[in-house]
């Protein structure tokens, strides 16, 4: 934020500018228009060069002018969270229709302010270098048809570094200035009314300021004055002060935007790190040398800006050339003008051809702008790129929501030379690596061990603790239980084994804590016979630890619910460990009031080797040996003949196992087979025996598109061909 | 410098920490609403008297149509109004009726759910009242159709049964009158589907003869939202008054105003501190109650962390605790920044007494604490005194909120800072009835207050007020009179303020024209002139107090870092950077880039960030290979690592395409 500059181009007002330019072609002589002209030629550049960029069929929608809606009733629009919907790709050529726009990245912070000045149109021809006199529009009162007052798009930032050039170099009518935030900030404090002091120490005053505003001003005009920035400030310290070596994360590196289509990115690094072994490997976005290549793109930024301005000075002139030549008699009538713009803008293209030559006219005012970008000295060039960043992050994530393509080889594990491992060898191999920085990672477990007594102190006056961080926090949590629970009565919870429920959970407390025997309707009933319980008798104590809280099976609305509200009993305690990036999203105002936790980090960087042992992935074959124990067990309990039929059916499944579209045995022909085999005697038999089956999920039957009914066993073949060869051995 | 681990039953020693939180927690739960739950009380006793009295008269009738409600202004906070409502419960049910049942909107789908919900909890609180039929209730409710009707007999036999047995129930029936009134309270009414709303209405309003019922609306926006959500048909069925509670941040000033603001309680939270708490309250829940968990928090952390806290306690222990100190206690004290610098301003012979005997350093000690204490008794009036003058001069210039003025004098000298230079030159420009007002103000205050010292000020200040007696006239807007300045002010604080601009500016040009400054205006500059002395007297930092250390808990840091954690920003920052945490020399980088050596996780992450939305398994194990050495080993490791980034929700697997995973932090799915 500190970093941060704001470029208020002072644009002047579209339509005085336009006038002007007007009387420069009607009135004043063929010289003026010449030259005017010859820049014209120049504008097509950077526009040819935004299609050779684009696809050639789909004009790249950014080009397409974002135009602000009506008047802005705030004075500060901010770009977090104010992101409407695309302006489709072949809106670009055709002028703005009100369309939604899009804010600026400003996910840092970044705010971009246009301020609209308005040019007093003099009757008397101005030399081409006299500098537009820009006058910064003040108060935050709504502007009458702010549309060509106050633009402000994600291009604008952009564009004002480039139109500053444009300015200098073309006698154009743009001044751009890099305003540092404090002054900008004494603006608005000013605007608002209120005194600021003029201390440069940013965040803390920033806090500060902004509370005293928030208490000196009724709650509405509060409301006004929730700017991003000092809000930001305000939890930015949070950020600041937790790191204390100095890494502060800001919102912007926290979640940077994806770089699509960059496959060979990856390999690009791979090659890096193979070379380079040891040696760290940048793979900053920012220090990418791939971005620089980028610059150009800006220009088209700047440019979007244009091509609206340009239209809709276009469309000005079509519907009303007559009153604007009126006007310019009437120097002191430019304060009209602007709520004729927003009226107007709606109706654009067809006055193309009409007005060529304004058009013509007006783009050379903008050409030397794009020129110039290729151009930018160095010391300026660092800051155009700092914004292109900001702005293309923005593109790119549009661009990759865009299309539903996605790029990837094609590649698949199954080529891959190496299978995949199963479990156990898995787990073996693991176990045989060695634990990368083992003396640190102790390090970082002495410190949270130290706290251990504080967490027992913290829970026993109503607090519940959180543990948050990278790293598995199992262990720790194991320790803590071992040193500081050995006495007393307490419930380990996995969260992360598949199966747990909340109401094992609640079934563990009332039939091992409470020594109740009984069932109960619901989980509310039980949690409220355990509520009952524990207020009734003072003396029960229960410490609750529970390993991800944020698991699967445990993240539900309504378990956690249940979990607030069990742990906001004064007698019970309860330790729990998050791990998933959005695990806090878990909890709304009233669970978290009833948790009312405490918050400590504890990044251990340990493996979670406990809490991934039991996910699916996809790199690690599943064995099957679940499967296989079950199908023994359950056939172990089952008649001769019924075994018979079920092998039956194992086998010809084994036998079509390299059919791909192997639809199942079908009824009629499985029907057959038994009969022929002597397993049964009827078709009635043989169904009681397949319900039978398919109640233990031994078989699945599947309609084929000829409404026969198809059978089979939902155990993939290696499965199957254990299973069989057991029975074989048993018989 | 850490206590010992049985530092439960040590803190358990402390009272003082123990009994301020609950007194904010009575403060906030019991004292603030009492007024409110008066009124309401009194309604319900007045709304139903009609059906007590058993009236048969036909405009009664009428008026009996329509269900009496209390429309209940709350404001926009969740978690504390369930709070309210609970002791708002509880007051009925001891006061008025047994018969309260608490609705939610989120119990509540349609209009049967509703009903159950409410013979549920009526018939629950009818067990409550009466154990013996526990059986025949527990049967009935299974039975029970849940309907008007059967409410009503249920309600006919439970008043019946009461007539009946007196005896018994003397207890209840002194508590509670003959035919109690059946109490729903709707916790938030805006997020009941109308329909619901409309077709309870209706149909308790047919019933309304035979079931006293009083509705209780929760509501968070505005009492509008009746209409807006009842048909007019409908909202003619109520009978509706209007409460309004006060707003959390009414709360939150009282809790300070009475709490932190006072002597009598001994920690006293730093600015930085106050700062945290304030802006959690006020940016993310504006609840008290979170408030004060925060400050209950800081008590345990500066009676925990800091050793010397043994001396934070009442005035009437600190003698007998600073005798009993140790040595190293003692030396503690001397290590403290706030000491030294006492010390090295003081003789050198006195110096040296001070670091090496214990026991002079224990008299110093004695001394310089009550010093604190006083400090404390002379600033918390004074401060209340400058925020008099603070809080009606137009734009605040320190703050519209004591809290703010609190902060500022404890932040840095307030006389230095340019608020108070502008303070100062708008108290010169105050007018006669307001200065004098002003002055009776902080001579009230100053009087009640338990300081000493401040019988030299009151009398100052009392002639003052004489003088300006003597005086006559006054200046423009002191013929504005006070009423209608009021009813400007709260129209609209602009037009005050413009009507003061404008007298203001009057004024000045009439005192340039005479040049000469008036009586009254010399009055004026003195009086503000001394306001100032007493201010740069008393209203001192309290770090540059000694000691203070003992007293102020200070370490904001600790607070934000348990309250108001990221801990997104921690796991981005341990797969980033993972130097942060663990030291060793291998992981050290410059700031972007990541060694090769970093743990697997971290290099995983790092090469998934490079990807678009879904990522080819292959891909990634491929580079990941080539990276480090290709042994099944790391193949085991790589497994790890991704599955770990599943756990931790970055990716998850994907049926889109074989053998992909897509990502889910931004631009996932």
């Amino acid at each position: 934020m500190l970093n941060k500059y704001r470029a208020v181009s002072e644009q002047s007002c579209v339509g005085c500018q336009l006038t002007f330019i007007y009387v420069f072609i009607c009135n004043l002589g063929v010289r003026w228009a010449r030259q005017l002209r010859r820049g014209a030629a120049k504008a097509l550049g950077p526009a040819a060069a935004s299609r050779r960029h684009g696809n050639p069929g789909r004009p790249r929608a950014w080009l397409a002018a974002e135009v602000p809606p009506a008047p802005f009733s705030r004075r500060w629009q901010e770009g977090v969270g104010r992101r409407g919907p695309r302006v489709g790709g072949d809106a670009r050529q055709s002028a703005p229709r009100c369309g939604p726009q899009r804010w600026g990245g400003s996910r840092g912070g970044r705010r971009v302010r246009v301020r609209a000045a308005r040019e007093r149109a003099s009757a008397s021809p101005r030399p081409p270098q006299g500098r537009w006199v820009a006058r910064g529009s003040q108060g935050p009162g709504p502007r009458g048809g702010g549309g060509g007052a106050r633009a402000a798009a994600a291009g604008g930032g952009l564009g004002a570094p480039a139109m500053s050039q444009a300015e200098r170099k073309g006698g154009a009518a743009l001044e751009v200035k890099f305003v540092p935030d404090e002054a900008v900030l004494r603006h608005i404090a000013d605007d608002a009314g209120i005194k600021v002091r003029k201390d440069k120490t940013p965040l803390t005053v920033n806090v500060k300021r902004f509370v005293k505003k928030l208490d000196t001003l009724s709650d509405d005009e509060a409301q006004e004055f929730l700017e991003e920035k000092d809000y930001v400030a305000a939890l930015g310290i949070c950020a600041q002060d937790l790191m204390e070596n100095g890494s502060s994360v800001g919102g912007s590196e926290v979640y940077s935007f994806q770089t699509p289509k960059r496959s060979n990115k990856m390999a690009e690094l791979a090659s890096e790190l193979a070379q380079t072994p040891g040696q760290s490997v940048a793979s900053d976005h920012s220090e990418c040398p791939e971005k620089i290549t980028k610059t150009p793109q800006s220009s088209k930024h700047s440019s979007s800006n244009k091509v609206q301005q340009k239209s809709k000075k276009n469309d000005f002139m079509s519907t009303t050339p007559y009153r604007l030549r009126k006007r310019l008699a009437a120097p002191d009538a430019y304060l009209e003008s602007e709520s004729e713009y927003s009226a107007s803008c709606s109706e654009e293209e067809d006055d193309e051809e009409t007005q060529k030559e304004v058009i013509t006219v007006l783009s050379s005012l903008k050409t030397p702008a794009k020129a110039k970008v290729a151009s930018t000295p160095p010391s300026r060039k660092k800051v155009t790129k700092k914004k292109d960043k900001m702005s293309n992050l923005v593109e790119e994530y549009f661009e990759a929501h865009s299309t539903s393509k996605v790029l990837t080889s094609d590649r698949t594990l199954q080529k891959l030379r190496k299978r995949r491992l199963n479990q156990q060898t898995l787990h073996d191999l693991l176990e045989k690596s060695p634990l990368a920085y083992a003396a640190e990672i102790e390090e970082l477990n002495q410190q949270y061990e130290s706290l251990f007594s504080k967490w027992m102190l913290q829970l026993h006056l109503g607090f519940n603790i959180v543990l948050y961080g990278l790293g598995s926090k199992h262990d720790l949590l194991e320790k803590f239980r071992i040193s500081m629970l050995q006495d007393t009565v307490h419930l380990v919870v996995n969260g992360y084994f598949p199966s747990i429920t909340v109401r094992s959970i609640l079934n563990s407390i009332t039939e091992e804590v409470l020594d109740h025997i009984g069932t109960f309707r619901s989980p509310l009933d039980q949690l409220e016979f355990i509520i009952k319980r524990f207020k009734e008798d003072s003396s029960l104590e229960l410490y609750v630890l529970i390993h991800n809280l944020d698991s699967q099976m445990l993240r539900g609305e309504r378990s956690q619910q249940i979990l607030a509200q069990l742990s906001s009993l004064p007698s019970v305690y309860l330790i729990a460990s998050i791990d998933h990036i959005n695990a806090p999203l878990m909890w709304d105002q009233a669970k978290q009031s009833l948790y009312n936790w405490l918050w400590y980090e504890t990044t251990t960087f340990s493996p979670y080797v406990e809490e991934t042992s039991y996910e699916n992935s996809l790199l690690v074959q599943q064995s099957g040996s679940l499967a296989l124990s079950s199908l023994t067990h359950v056939l172990r309990s089952l008649t001769l003949n019924a075994r018979g039929i079920f092998r039956l059916l194992a086998q010809y499944q084994l036998e079509n196992k390299d059919n791909p579209s192997y639809p199942g045995l079908s009824f009629q022909d499985f029907y057959q087979q038994c009969r022929e085999a002597f397993l049964v005697n009827s078709d009635l038999t043989l169904r009681a025996q397949l319900t039978e089956f398919r109640d233990h999920k031994l078989i699945r039957t599947k309609r084929g598109a000829d409404g026969v009914e198809y059978l089979l066993i939902p155990v993939d073949d290696s499965t199957l061909t254990d299973f069989l060869e057991k029975e074989d051995e048993d018989v | 410098a850490h206590l010992s681990p049985c530092s439960i039953f040590w803190y358990e020693d402390r009272p003082e920490g123990q009994k301020t939180v609950k007194q904010m927690r009575q403060l906030h739960e019991e004292d603030l609403n009492k007024q409110l739950f008066d009124n309401l009380v009194s309604f319900l006793r007045r709304s139903h008297s009609e059906f007590q009295e058993k009236t048969t008269e036909w405009n009664c009738q009428m008026k009996s149509r329509e269900i009496p409600t209390a429309a209940l202004v709350l404001g926009v906070n969740v978690t504390d109004h369930d709070l309210t409502f609970r002791s708002l419960s509880e007051v009925l049910q001891n006061r008025v009726t047994p018969y309260v049942a608490l609705l939610q909107a989120k119990d509540c789908p349609g209009i049967k759910n509703l009903m159950q919900k409410l013979l549920g909890q009526l018939m629950n609180c009818y067990v409550d009242v009466d154990s013996e039929e526990d059986d025949y209730v527990q049967t009935s409710q299974n039975r029970i159709r849940c309907s008007m009707t059967s409410l009503i007999t249920w309600y006919e036999s439970v008043t019946k049964k009461t007539d009946f047995e007196t005896p018994s129930k003397k207890r209840t029936s002194s508590r509670h009158w003959q035919s109690p009134p059946v109490v729903v309270i709707f916790k938030d009414m805006e997020s009941f589907t109308t329909k619901v709303l409309q077709d309870f209405i209706v149909i308790s309003s047919q019933h309304i003869h035979e079931l006293p019922l009083v509705l209780v609306f929760g509501i968070a926006t505005s009492p509008m939202i009746i209409h807006g959500l009842l048909p007019h048909s409908v909202s003619s069925l109520l009978c509706i008054e209007l409460f309004q509670s006060l707003s959390c941040k009414e709360h939150l000033s009282t809790i300070i105003d009475k709490v932190l603001l006072t002597t009598q309680f001994p920690l006293k939270l730093s600015e930085k501190v106050l700062q945290v708490l304030i802006n959690i309250f006020l940016y993310h829940d504006f609840s008290v109650q979170n408030f004060i968990k925060g400050f209950q928090l800081c008590i345990v952390e500066h009676f925990y962390t800091q050793p010397l806290s043994v001396l934070c306690c009442h005035q009437e222990e600190v003698k007998k605790r600073i005798n009993s100190l140790s040595h190293n206690q003692c030396e503690n004290i001397r290590r403290l920044p706030s000491f030294r610098r006492y010390v090295e301003n003081q003789p050198s012979e006195k110096q040296i007494a001070l670091l090496t005997t214990d026991g002079f350093l224990k008299e110093t000690v004695q001394q310089l604490l009550d010093d604190l204490n006083v400090y404390h008794e002379n600033y918390f009036p004074v401060l209340r005194c400058l925020h008099v003058f603070t809080s009606s001069l137009p734009k605040y210039p320190l703050g519209k909120q004591i809290r703010e003025l609190h902060c500022a004098c404890l932040e840095n000298r307030v006389w230095e800072t340019e608020e108070y230079e502008s303070f100062l030159q708008l108290a010169r420009m105050l007018n006669k009835c307001d200065l004098v007002t002003m002055l009776q103000k902080c001579v009230e205050i100053l009087v009640s207050s338990p300081g000493k010292e401040f019988d030299k000020t009151v009398e100052k200040l009392k002639e003052f007020l004489t003088q300006f007696q003597k005086l006559e006239g006054g200046c423009a807007l002191s013929y504005v009179p006070l009423q209608i300045k009021l009813k400007l002010f709260y129209n609209g604080t602009n037009g005050y303020h413009f009507l003061w601009y404008i007298l203001t500016l009057l004024e000045l040009k009439e005192s340039r024209r005479s040049k000469k400054l008036t009586k009254f205006e010399m009055l004026r500059f003195e009086v503000v002139d001394y306001i100032d002395s007493v201010v740069r007297n008393y209203l001192v930092p309290a770090d540059h107090k000694t000691l203070h250390e003992i007293v102020y808990f200070n370490t904001a840091s600790v607070l934000r870092e348990h309250l108001n954690a990221a801990p997104r920003v921690a796991l981005h920052t341990a797969l980033n950077n993972p130097y942060c945490y663990l030291k060793s020399q291998a992981l050290r980088s410059d700031g972007g880039s990541i060694s090769n050596k970093a743990p697997d996780i971290c290099i995983v992450y790092k090469l998934h960030l490079e990807c678009g939305r879904l990522i080819n398994l292959v891909d990634w194990l491929e580079v990941r290979k080539d990276a480090s050495s290709a042994s099944s080993c790391s193949h085991a490791r790589f497994i790890r690592a991704v599955s770990e980034l599943e756990l931790l929700g970055f990716i998850k697997p994907s049926k889109q395409k074989t053998d992909h995973v897509a990502r889910l932090t931004w631009g996932g799915c």
